[in-house]
């Protein structure tokens, strides 16, 4: 069996860690680390009866994940000192969001950038306070820079001086090219306080956002790892509300991501044995697309579908821009090379 | 893989792989002689790649890549394939290790009790290293010193000692041929050639050593001592050191238990001869 179906597979608890070859553990912890999972998976297995080195680099990673854990969440605290005392008010995104709100998939989860949403009129104001506050621009060209200020979701990235950690400023969820527009007005006026005082969206908005990032948005990359995030959200949401895919099939509705939503539902399923409620458990015959894109990584960590890879993200392209538009990017972006 | 490799240093288990033989070949000589358990797992994977199939053959240039990728670290001409594959396992340790504080630091031991040399590339910590593993003491390493954050014991990562221009002749002169690798001539860190670490310094690398003596080696200038403060020590570590800032509060408590348990000196020498003395004096005044 490949290692990253064993991966999966261990994460899904369809398969006992104990019956696994000394050996197979290389291409488990390969393939985590490229999916950028191996402290996900190092909580999942935190009980689990384990070769000692395994048993000993997993808790390593627990330990590097509580460190990094402590200061995203301290990231989110340098924005809300930035901007509250001006009554900006933000929302947390994705790992910040799910650290804030202790959600199950924060459990040893990479957080890379510190992502936040604004209303979509406080956002020169948002990057003014965040310059003020010793954020600067990441050295970009002057296409890169006007193509986000005119057509993305969000700002130029900023990176703090002192701090080195990046922060990504949103106005809405998807590009403004991009052929699906959610209500990004809806998605902030609906958000809830989390546990730690911080602004997050409601569940079913954050599984449409997390869902739209997957699929709507991005070639796939770290697809395991958002496909996980969604996975155990859904299961927990659903299970402290039982309406709840009632309200995520209105929410996806109203943001225009049906499609993308019932396609994360689906392949968490197919990957993570999710179980759907009825409406929900179709099957679709291009998922096995996404699937085989989700399992296309080698037991060294590679990808092993260049041309899939490269399909996926002309299909993010597409799905992000008009044709003409793209056409002028991609001869732009060539012409740097 | 095509071409792989298991390697033993210190607490690390390497995987190894590699689109050509020749690096992995250099690799296999060079660790002989290193404990080997096949069937243990890995907890660092090293790869050394071609960028575009045909450059395996054609004007073929080892890129390095792994666990962690640098994207912009240039590749080396398969000629210095072992060049590029003890660099990969640096860099491998260097990002992702985190059971211990990984100090950019040579160090040798005597007696339980370790000597920990940090410096820039330049300073000699490496040769001093070398020379003194030579001698009476065990060579724990010359690229990475690691602190156990709970006892703060250092731990030994005795890989191939790098020996750069002049330390070649030097140490060459003293030691048995078959301890050396290539000679990597032309590199960009210029010539370079590997030691392999005496057998015994081999068969103790899982020993701890409790950290005796701080030295800061300058290379150059006439023979000087001078002692340094814990504040000094703290800050020099804190940028020797590559996962300090990861380790987060487990890092600021070994490294402050550090400097306030060892004596810290600068020391400055003309040429390796008075560097060992001045160790050895030091040794005997402080720690001996």
């Amino acid at each position: 069996m490949s290692a990253v179906r064993t991966f999966v597979d261990l994460l899904a608890g369809r398969r006992d860690p104990a019956a696994l070859a000394p050996l197979d553990w290389d291409g488990v912890i390969g393939v985590a680390r490229s999916e950028a999972m191996l402290a996900t998976l190092a909580h999942r297995l935190a009980e689990a009866d384990l070769p000692p080195t395994v048993a000993a680099l997993f808790a390593d990673q627990r330990a590097a994940a509580a460190v990094a854990r402590r200061q995203a969440l301290w990231e989110a605290e340098m924005a809300r000192r930035a901007l509250a005392p001006a009554g900006i008010e933000f929302v947390l995104l994705k790992g910040a969001a799910y650290a804030a709100a202790d959600m199950a998939c924060s459990a040893g989860r990479q957080i890379g950038d510190l992502d936040i949403l604004v209303l979509a009129h406080d956002i020169r104001r948002a990057e003014n306070l965040l310059l003020k506050a010793g954020w600067e621009w990441v050295k970009s060209d002057p296409y890169d820079d006007a193509y986000y200020r005119e057509h993305m979701h969000e700002l130029p990235p900023l990176i703090h001086k002192t701090r080195d950690r990046m922060i990504d400023v949103h106005h809405t969820i998807l590009p403004r090219t991009h052929r699906v527009t959610p209500d990004a007005l809806a998605l902030m006026s609906d958000a809830v306080t989390s546990g730690s005082g911080y602004a997050v969206l409601n569940p079913a908005d954050m599984a449409c956002h997390c869902a739209a990032h997957m699929l709507a948005d991005g070639d796939l990359q770290g697809g395991l790892r958002n496909l996980w995030d969604f996975h155990t959200m859904t299961r927990d949401f659903a299970e402290a509300g039982p309406g709840f895919w009632d309200q995520l099939g209105v929410r996806a509705a109203l943001h225009g991501l049906q499609s993308a939503v019932h396609r994360a539902a689906r392949l968490s399923r197919d990957l993570y044995g999710a179980a759907l409620p009825s409406g929900w458990d179709r099957h679709d015959p291009t998922d096995a697309w996404f699937r085989r894109r989700l399992f296309a990584r080698d037991d060294w960590g590679r990808v092993t579908d260049p041309l899939l890879e490269q399909a996926f993200y002309i299909r993010s392209h597409w799905l992000r821009m008009p044709p003409a538009m793209l056409a002028k990017h991609l001869w732009t972006k060539w012409r740097k090379r | 893989m095509k071409h792989n490799i298991r390697i033993a240093v210190g607490p690390v288990q390497f995987r190894i792989g590699s689109d050509w033989a020749e690096p992995i070949d250099a690799l296999g000589r060079l660790y002989a002689g290193y404990p080997q358990d096949d069937a243990r797992p890995a907890e660092a994977t090293v790869r050394l790649f071609a960028a575009r199939p045909w450059r395996r053959w054609l004007r073929p240039s080892v890129h390095i890549g792994g666990d962690f990728i640098v994207p912009d670290a240039l590749p080396l001409p398969l000629s210095m394939g072992l060049l590029a594959a003890e660099m990969a396992m640096n860099l491998q340790v260097a990002l992702g290790w985190r059971r211990h504080m990984l100090l950019h630091a040579s160090a040798v031991a005597r007696d339980g009790r370790a000597v920990i040399l940090s410096g820039e590339s330049g300073s000699g910590k490496s040769t001093l290293a070398a020379l003194l593993g030579e001698g009476d003491w065990r060579l724990m390493g010359d690229e990475f010193t690691l602190i156990d954050p709970e006892g703060g014991d250092a731990f030994a990562f005795p890989r191939a000692v790098s020996l750069k221009n002049e330390a070649i002749a030097e140490v060459a002169a003293q030691v048995d041929p078959s301890r050396l690798g290539p000679l990597l001539a032309g590199t960009p860190k210029g010539d370079i050639r590997h030691l392999i670490p005496r057998s015994d310094a081999i068969a103790a690398m899982h020993e701890p050593a409790r950290p005796a003596l701080l030295l800061f080696p300058r290379f150059g200038g006439k023979a000087a001592i001078e002692a340094m403060g814990e504040g000094e020590a703290f800050v020099r570590l804190t940028e020797a050191s590559t996962n300090y800032v990861a380790l987060g509060e487990a890092g600021y408590a070994a490294l402050t238990r550090l400097v306030r348990e060892t004596p810290a000196f600068g020391i400055s020498y003309p040429d390796s001869a008075t560097g060992l003395a001045l160790v050895e004096q030091l040794w005997a005044e402080t720690a001996g």
